[in-house]
């Protein structure tokens, strides 16, 4: 055999090999991008492991995927270049559908809703905001949402409010609240919390299933939600798997998945025993 | 890479730019007051007030100052009705004394043991010769001991202020929006890591650049004797253009 005969059977079956051995792998694995920081979406227990809400979905749906699932944590500021990057395949993070995040990335059909609220300290004037217990959408039901923000405003004024920097949180303030108050962007909600505590500000604004949770725990036993619940539009369409733009093919396999699970009762079920609350998405 | 969009992030970036300058100023200079005293602690002759230097320096270069950052918000954040009765809540309340505060203590431990180097670098002789002028300490230490050793000392510690600037960054997990936080911000709206970081990047660039600069020009100011371009003692007339050199910065000291 002449050596460039030899070289092409050698380099024909390495990309034999290759492909064989891509084919193969494609989504066996599938790695899950996850913050780590979320109560009870996701967050790290005593011994470092990280569990919640997502991580018992993630791996009932890698199960329904016939995939392995391996989580990975990752700082929310990178979570999307990250994916992108491909650190990761998936982000399961209590991530919310936007019109922002569809131009960096796609994302699965929704696997759980998510309202905001403000969390307060009992004995606040800001305890009294309008719509407590209420949720309004911030498409369908604009006209109520305007009064409401109205409502809020005289209260709210010249208060530090603490949420986290670089969710639709920030997008949600500069369309309905600019200028309003002083505005403190944490990294994670565990800090605003703390800052909560401490008395450094008058309020935090984040999702109601992270405040419910939050004040379970005895040292914020005298913090409440207040003000009414809002969601869509620029609050985000629902909590979904953010996912590469280049992997059509497995969005089509965790749109089935997570069909499969809001059929089932699986996500009702851990919906329950995480937040204590159904959020369920509409089927 | 998209141009326009470069220029937008550089000039959102650049209004966290004196809030860094503030963060920067603020602590070094603290620091180098405290650092200088500090230093003399480090070489004093009472075995307690040493010791106490020495675990200063021990325990603030020997943690990171992420961790020293956090103990200091967050922390002390819990014990917030003990500081509010002793009166000390109004500053550990705000994000950006917490920060100032987190810097100047690190700094202060570097900055120590950079001037201590400086200090005991000074030649015996010189201070030998000042004592036979009939010198007395302070006179000896402004005239004699100081210059020599923030000469000696420069290199070291313009490495100290360069870190610094870097340092600064970490305020941004107590809710600055220095440069840092503000590209984590614009990062979270636009998803374009490599754009934002890069002129993130260029900006500390030229905050640093500027830094060594007036560092290179005290060094120079405070070395007259090594001002003397070696290529001149190999030119024939080398001596004349010495004399000429001498006499022209003679003037600027």
């Amino acid at each position: 055999m002449k050596f460039s005969s030899m070289l092409k059977v050698v380099v024909a079956s390495t990309m034999l090999i290759a492909g064989a051995a891509q084919a193969e792998n494609k989504w066996e694995t599938i790695r899950i991008g996850t913050e780590g920081a979320y109560k009870p979406w996701n967050f790290t227990d005593a011994s470092g492991t990280v569990i919640g809400f997502e991580i018992d979905l993630a791996n009932s749906l890698c199960a329904r995927m016939n995939a392995k699932c391996e989580i990975v944590a990752q700082d929310w500021d990178g979570i999307i270049p990250a994916l992108n990057g491909g650190k990761y395949d998936a982000i399961m993070a209590g991530m919310n559908i936007t019109d922002n995040r569809l131009k960096a990335i796609d994302f699965s059909r929704p696997y759980a809703i998510s309202t905001a609220s403000f969390g307060v300290p009992k004995d606040s004037p800001l305890a009294a905001l309008a719509g407590t217990g209420k949720n309004l959408n911030l498409e369908s039901d604009a006209e109520e949402v305007k009064k409401v923000i109205e409502e809020w405003k005289p209260l709210l004024e010249g208060k530090t409010i603490g949420f986290q920097g670089g969710t639709i949180i920030d997008e949600f303030f500069e369309a309905y609240l600019k200028d309003v108050f002083v505005l403190r962007g944490y990294k994670t909600t565990e800090q605003h919390d703390l800052d909560l505590a401490a008395g450094r500000i008058d309020a935090i604004f984040a999702a109601q299933a992270a405040l419910t949770s939050t004040f379970k725990r005895p040292e914020f036993s005298d913090f409440v939600i207040a003000g009414a619940g809002i969601y869509g539009d620029i609050m985000g369409r629902g909590i979904a798997v953010g996912l590469r733009k280049t992997d059509p093919d497995l969005k089509a396999k965790f749109d089935e998945a997570i069909q499969s699970a809001v059929e089932d009762g699986t996500i009702e079920q851990l919906s329950q025993k995480w937040f204590g609350l159904s959020m369920t998405p509409k089927q | 890479m998209d141009m326009s969009y470069m220029v937008d992030v550089f000039l959102e970036l650049l209004s966290g730019v004196p809030l860094t300058i503030q963060l920067v100023a603020t602590s070094t200079a603290a620091g180098m007051i405290l650092g200088l005293l500090l230093a003399f602690m480090r070489m004093s002759s009472s075995a307690a007030v040493r010791l106490f230097a020495q675990t200063y320096i021990f325990v603030f270069r020997g943690t990171p100052l992420l961790v020293q950052i956090f103990l200091i918000y967050y922390g002390l954040g819990q014990f917030h009705h003990t500081l509010q009765d002793i009166g000390l809540w109004w500053f550990f309340r705000e994000p950006y004394w917490c920060a100032i505060l987190a810097l100047t203590l690190n700094t202060t431990a570097y900055t120590g043991e950079i001037f201590r180097g400086g200090l005991q670098s000074v030649p015996f002789p010189m201070i030998e010769a000042g004592r036979a002028f009939g010198m007395s300490r302070f006179v000896l230490f402004r005239r004699i001991v100081f210059p020599i050793a923030l000469r000696q000392a420069l290199p070291a510690y313009s490495n100290e202020i360069i870190l610094m600037i870097k340092a600064t960054s970490l305020a941004s997990i107590v809710t600055m929006m220095e440069i840092t936080g503000l590209a984590y911000k614009l990062i979270s709206e636009t998803f374009r890591a490599v754009e934002v970081f890069v002129c993130a990047a260029a900006i500390y660039l030229v905050l640093t650049f500027v830094i060594t600069r007036v560092v290179q020009g005290l060094e120079w100011w405070l070395s007259p004797h090594l001002r003397r371009d070696p290529k001149w003692m190999m030119r024939r007339d080398g001596d004349r253009h010495y004399a000429k050199s001498q006499a022209a910065s003679s003037g600027g000291l």
